[in-house]
């Protein structure tokens, strides 16, 4: 019974993700800590195998709707591996407690942000264009 | 030497990066407010390219992760393969909705979340 919860919450996460442009480790995270009883570090580690395949669609689809800039994300990618580092590390020498706090207190500073500038009065026409490269 | 865009490219990165291997995400959730912000992305450009530098930072951090021995595979796939589905259903969703309504729905949902860690 809990593995069908987890597989549900695994499909809403990858709705989710494909919806926002996030892996779906934000729910894939706590289905596996949930339901499968999995550590919050396990959990995890999990969850980032989960998201290679669930992105690699998710790209597909979004190159079909001209919505990638496959070089800057490319960049961003390859940029990454230090922080990865740090992150990984650090998962696995602080309590899981404080794993679930960081995540905790990440997520509701990055909501506050979408919020205010969502509910923002509509920029003005001067507002230029996006930068490109 | 690197161009001032690329500098914030690679500060995305390093943030993205540091939240996946510390929190199991993909990193997403740092890098699409950051892109619409701090470079002038549209929300769905920023949604496809976040998803398109996920792809590598999650196969990145996946590897260390399995040097600790942390990775369950079959548990990746009970919530990974219902979840493909979930994200070709959630892209075509997201091409019909106006971008705040995406800016929004991002912000409930993490609202959510928090409220679930941090409450024990």
């Amino acid at each position: 019974m809990s593995s069908v919860a987890a597989a549900l919450m695994g499909f809403a996460g990858g709705m989710v993700g494909g919806l926002l442009g996030v892996g779906g480790g934000i729910l894939f995270v706590p289905a596996l800590a949930i339901f499968m009883d999995e550590s919050q570090v396990r959990a995890e580690a999990t969850s980032l195998l989960a998201i290679v395949p669930v992105a690699m669609v998710a790209v597909w689809r979004q190159l079909g709707y001209g919505n990638v800039r496959v070089r800057e994300g490319l960049v961003i990618g390859a940029l990454s591996p230090l922080g990865v580092g740090i992150g990984v590390v650090v998962a696995n020498a602080v309590s899981q407690r404080a794993l679930e706090l960081i995540f905790g207190c990440l997520a509701l500073v990055i909501a506050a942000q979408l919020v205010i500038r969502a509910l923002r009065p509509p920029a003005p026409a001067k507002d230029p264009a996006p930068e490109r490269p | 030497m690197m161009s001032t865009r690329t500098l914030k490219l690679a500060a995305i990165g390093t943030a993205a990066g540091a939240f996946s291997g510390l929190l199991g995400v993909g990193g997403g959730s740092v890098m699409v407010p950051l892109l619409i912000v701090w470079l002038g992305y549209g929300e769905r450009e920023a949604t496809g390219t976040s998803m398109m530098a996920i792809v590598v930072i999650a196969a990145l951090a996946v590897t260390l992760q399995a040097f600790y021995g942390n990775v369950d595979p079959p548990n990746a796939a009970l919530v990974g393969l219902p979840a493909i589905g979930g994200a070709i259903a959630g892209t075509a969703l997201q091409q019909r909705l106006p971008e705040r309504a995406i800016s929004l729905l991002f912000a409930v949902l993490l609202v959510v979340i928090a409220v679930e860690l941090i409450i024990p």
